[in-house]
């Protein structure tokens, strides 16, 4: 009679469950197409690597904690399956199987099961004492964490009865279900243990039943798409956004869920709310509304609200109903001075265990301001049209970009004749510190004796910043000057000096069906010192000590980790300083994403925080290897009397250390 | 009722050079911008229509390539886009310049009444800032200079207040209609073209108007028209003075003798 029960109570929570999915499933579905099924094999690789190896989870404190129950659940899938299936038909169960087999299992069941209750108990106490973000102590939270224990609590009950009624017998592979078995018949008498077995049993199934269909309601709906999501992360590194095609009718950039892809959708239900993106993001760090998480958030809650309008209607009524994505104080939306931090710096992706990616999301929304709207901070306005009428963010004249080298004698690009073109960006072009920078890094590459030509006054801005501000619009402009340029003058490798420009036309141009080998200037420097065609003179004592920043187009975009540090170690003769925040995990200076071009309205700035954080290690020189960031940390460092520090660019350290005869 | 901006295609007057020998400007390979100033006039006329519902036009005289600026304004939002322009009218001076202005003027009010007419301030190329007065003058408007704030405009009274910016003070001042305003960059702030509009502006028609609809006498028009030449051009020579240290390959070193010169000059007491 109870297995008939059982059966029926049974079918209609899977139906109820994969209704639910159906549900999400239609949500997802409502998002744009976007192709995530290339590289099969490489995709089942890395997911197997982070989702089932949790590669990233255990990075962080308390990651641990989190691969104990997410394996232990693992194993314990197996034994739930048994539950269920002896559930309707009572005979059938592990007891069939060889006892060497059995008892295994029944041993690996007990340890994990008492592995989860430990770690639940420590997740709980974790939360309440150190959440990992404010706000993070919710009811929904610590009911999570109460049906698993329950779950835990129950099962030992079960077993623990089977054995103490005699059903069982007491096995030394069992050891904590039999401590509740000697618990058990210390207080109940031997005909109410029958009836514990059942009343365990029954607490078993319905909160192993409730739970699953509690899943695809809460936060652990990411228990069904974290493992996906992994899958069908993007290759490699999410460091450009996707192109739009600018022809009528079409729809730019994103405010409602629908004008998002069922990729970013789905990253909505992925979310574990661990946090981590948020404690990473240095807007959220300094007092800007921006939260990487609660972005996501807000798409998911958008996602939930409308996505049932949405998906009824079609076409212009659908654009019309939607609530948007972007707006103050409402729920599912994110504010616009939020979308406005975002440094595009890349920790919170890198930080996410389940591979989201926030910046995207972010660039679209911010392309739908721009773009349909035409609603940007006012600073903006001077910046667009400077790009779009004189290709630089300073509005100077284009005849201007190559007197920073009138008493030098660069020789312009001429495919054959020069190997490779030396891009120096807006910066190395035109501002006064950066042009330096230039001035030096021609030194260390006549010194090295590699052969490059420039484009002097021809040379156009990459776009890097406009792409990031979401002016997509002017982007592709630019970027199809530039790329039918660069194939004109058969440019097929380039140096930088900067970090964005690097990344543009490295992975932005690729877009364009520009494919180039790009160099930094860091790479081609480390190169030619490991290989000795660059030649150093002593060591530079009056460097002093010396500290590294990290830039973020460089590190945590592109991987390029290791050059700038061996460049250190070969002037120096030591390696350089490190920050506590520092590699894929280092902090933004905060000129990224077009910040450079905007004042910092809100909270604290963010060159202030990573300057103090320099500092702390008591520094005498800063070595940067970004214009950027050079900007940011000059700017910060005068801003602390008496600080005593000077900020070097990497190619600077390296002309400094030229013999005195190549000087 | 209609509000017509008057908008010139400058050459990016930053990029220009004068070619020392023939004492011409180079324009060669010179971008060509909208005045600055005519695009505040610009965002003052859609406004107006946006918050008046007045039909706006655009209005520039030059050469055929001008119609790159009248598309940039059909992106923003005018009703029409009107390029003046034929081989007579070249060569012009500020007096043939407003002659043609003016006359494209009194030839849209025939269809419907001209309420306003915003010009900028000045140009950046010829500065003269005789322009706008000029079509005042011509069309019997009321002459509004150097506006930085339009307090009120009264379409059944059929007057306009405005704000003057003089220097050291501001003056208010009401007029009847029609009105020529110039503008200074204060008005406003200039919209950005959302990408639909500017997509929607590649196909929209700028209309082109040649001296056979304005029908002026070939005297009064272009260089003909123009009693002004400017015989010569030319960028100031330095007559005193003299370039110290270098400052690109050494800044700490030219820094350090500008400094031991304002010392020795006793430039820097008080
Ligand atoms: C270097 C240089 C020097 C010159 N010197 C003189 C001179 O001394 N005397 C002289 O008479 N001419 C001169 N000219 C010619 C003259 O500048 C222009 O050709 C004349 O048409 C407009 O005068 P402006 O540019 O000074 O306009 P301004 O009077 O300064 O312009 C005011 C406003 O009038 C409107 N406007 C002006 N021109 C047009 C147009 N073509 N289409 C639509 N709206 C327009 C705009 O709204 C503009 O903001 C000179 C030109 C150059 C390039
Ligand atoms: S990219 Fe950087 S600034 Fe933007 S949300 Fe992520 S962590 Fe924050
Ligand atoms: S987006 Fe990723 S890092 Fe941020 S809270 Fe969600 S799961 Fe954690």
């Amino acid at each position: 009679m109870e297995h008939i029960f059982f059966s029926v109570l049974l079918s209609l929570s899977m139906a109820a469950f994969a209704f639910s999915c159906y549900r999400r499933l239609v949500l997802v579905a409502i998002g744009k197409h976007e192709y995530r099924f290339d590289q099969p094999l490489a995709r089942f690789k890395e997911m197997l690597v982070y989702a089932l190896g949790q590669k990233r989870v255990m990075s962080r404190p308390f990651g641990l904690n989190h691969v104990v129950i997410f394996w232990a659940f693992l194993v314990l899938a197996v034994a739930n399956l048994e539950f269920l299936v002896s559930g309707i038909l009572p005979g059938l169960s592990f007891a069939l199987l060889p006892e060497p087999l059995h008892d295994a299992l029944a041993f690996l069941f007990d340890i994990c099961s008492l592995a989860v209750l430990i770690a639940v108990a420590v997740a709980a106490v974790r939360r309440s004492i150190n959440p990992p973000f404010p706000g993070a102590r919710t009811c929904e939270a610590y009911f999570i964490l109460s049906m698993i224990a329950l779950l835990m609590l129950a099962f030992f009950g079960m077993n623990g009865a089977l054995i103490a009624s005699g059903v069982r017998t007491a096995s030394p592979f069992t050891p904590v279900s039999g401590i509740f078995a000697s618990l058990l018949s210390s207080c109940l008498a031997a005909d109410q243990l029958n009836l514990a077995v059942s009343v365990f049993w029954w607490i078993h199934a319905v909160v192993l039943l409730g739970f699953m269909n509690y899943l695809p309601y809460s936060k652990h709906m990411h228990i069904l798409t974290a493992i996906p999501n992994v899958f069908l992360r993007t290759m490699g590194k999410s460091n450009t956004q996707p192109r739009e095609e600018f022809s009528e009718g079409n729809i730019f950039g994103a405010a409602t869920v629908d004008q998002l892809t069922w990729k970013d959708l789905l990253d909505s239900f992925s979310c574990t709310e661990c946090g981590r993106c948020h404690d990473s993001c240095p807007a959220a760090a300094t007092g800007k509304a921006l939260n990487p998480r609660e972005v996501l958030h807000a798409i998911k809650e958008n996602l939930l609200q409308n996505g049932t309008v949405l998906e009824k209607l079609a076409g212009d009524a659908q654009a019309e109903r939607a609530v948007s994505l972007i707006g103050e104080g409402k729920k599912g939306a994110t504010p616009e001075s939020a979308l406005w931090s975002c440094t595009s710096c890349g920790a919170c992706m890198e930080a996410c265990p389940v591979f989201i990616e926030h910046l995207p999301k972010i660039v679209k929304m911010r392309r739908h301001l721009v773009q349909m709207e035409a609603k940007f901070p006012d600073e903006l306005l001077n910046l667009f049209e400077n790009m779009e009428q004189r290709s630089n963010p300073w509005g100077m004249a284009p005849s201007e970009r190559s007197k920073w080298s009138s008493q030098l004698e660069l020789r312009p690009f001429v495919a054959g004749e020069t190997e490779y073109l030396l891009f120096l960006g807006c910066s190395g072009a035109f501002d006064a510190r950066n042009k330096q920078v230039s001035v030096a890094l021609t030194r260390v590459l006549d010194a090295a004796g590699v052969s490059y030509g420039v484009l002097g006054r021809e040379e156009k801005c990459c776009g890097e910043s406009v792409r990031r501000l979401g002016n997509e619009y002017l982007f592709d402009l630019m970027a199809r000057e530039s790329v039918a340029q660069f194939r004109e003058k058969g440019v097929t490798k380039v140096i930088t000096q900067c970090p964005h420009c690097y990344n543009t036309l490295k992975n932005d141009f690729r877009q364009f069906g520009l494919e180039l080998e790009v160099l930094h200037h860091s790479e081609l420097i480390a190169g030619f010192l490991a290989s000795g065609e660059l030649q150093l003179e002593g060591k530079m004592e009056e460097l002093g000590n010396l500290v590294l920043h990290d830039s973020c187009y460089l590190g945590r975009h592109n991987d390029v980790y290791q050059p700038p540090r061996s460049v250190v170690q070969a002037v120096t003769g030591t390696a350089a300083g490190e920050m506590e925040r520092n590699l894929d995990k280092a902090f933004c200076c905060g000129a990224g994403g077009g910040r450079m071009w905007l004042e910092e309205h809100e909270g604290t700035p963010i060159n202030r925080a990573r300057v103090a954080e320099a500092l702390a290690l008591k520094p005498d020189t800063i070595c940067v290897s970004c214009p950027f960031c050079m900007t940011m940390f000059e700017d910060g460092v005068k801003e602390v009397p008496g600080a005593g520090v000077q900020v070097k660019d990497l190619a600077e350290l390296v002309a400094q250390a030229l013999p005195k005869t190549s000087k | 009722m209609l509000v017509i901006a008057c908008l010139k295609q400058v050459p990016d007057t930053t990029q220009v050079q004068i070619d020392p020998v023939t004492n011409t400007l180079v324009r060669d390979g010179i971008p060509f911008i909208v005045n600055p100033y005519d695009t505040h006039a610009l965002e003052e006329t859609l406004r107006l229509k946006d918050s008046h519902g007045l039909k706006s036009v655009a209005l520039s005289m030059g050469p055929p390539n001008a119609e790159a600026t009248l598309r940039k304004a059909l992106a923003l939002g005018v009703d029409r886009s009107i390029l003046l322009s034929d081989r007579a009218f070249g060569g012009a001076d500020t007096l043939s310049t407003s002659n043609v202005l003016a006359a494209a003027i009194r030839k849209l009010g025939e269809s419907e009444e001209v309420g306003l007419v915003f010009c900028g301030k000045q140009t950046i190329d010829g500065d003269t800032a005789q322009v706008g007065p000029g079509i005042a003058v011509r069309l019997g408007y009321s002459q509004l200079t150097l506006v930085d704030r339009i307090e009120k405009l009264d379409l059944d009274a059929k007057t306009v207040t405005v704000r003057r910016k003089l220097e050291g003070r501001y003056e208010i001042v009401e007029a009847r209609l029609p009105a020529m305003i110039t503008v200074v960059r204060e008005l406003n702030r200039p919209r950005y073209p959302t990408v639909p509009m500017r997509l929607a502006s590649a196909k929209a028609e700028v209309e082109s108007w040649s001296n056979e609809q304005l029908q002026l006498d070939v005297n009064s028009v272009g260089l003909k028209g123009s009693p002004t030449w400017v015989s010569r051009i030319f960028s100031p020579e330095r007559q005193e003075g003299e370039i110290i240290g270098d400052g690109l390959n050494d800044p700490i070193a030219a820094a350090r003798l500008l400094l031991d010169r304002l010392v020795q000059g006793d430039m820097l007491s008080v």
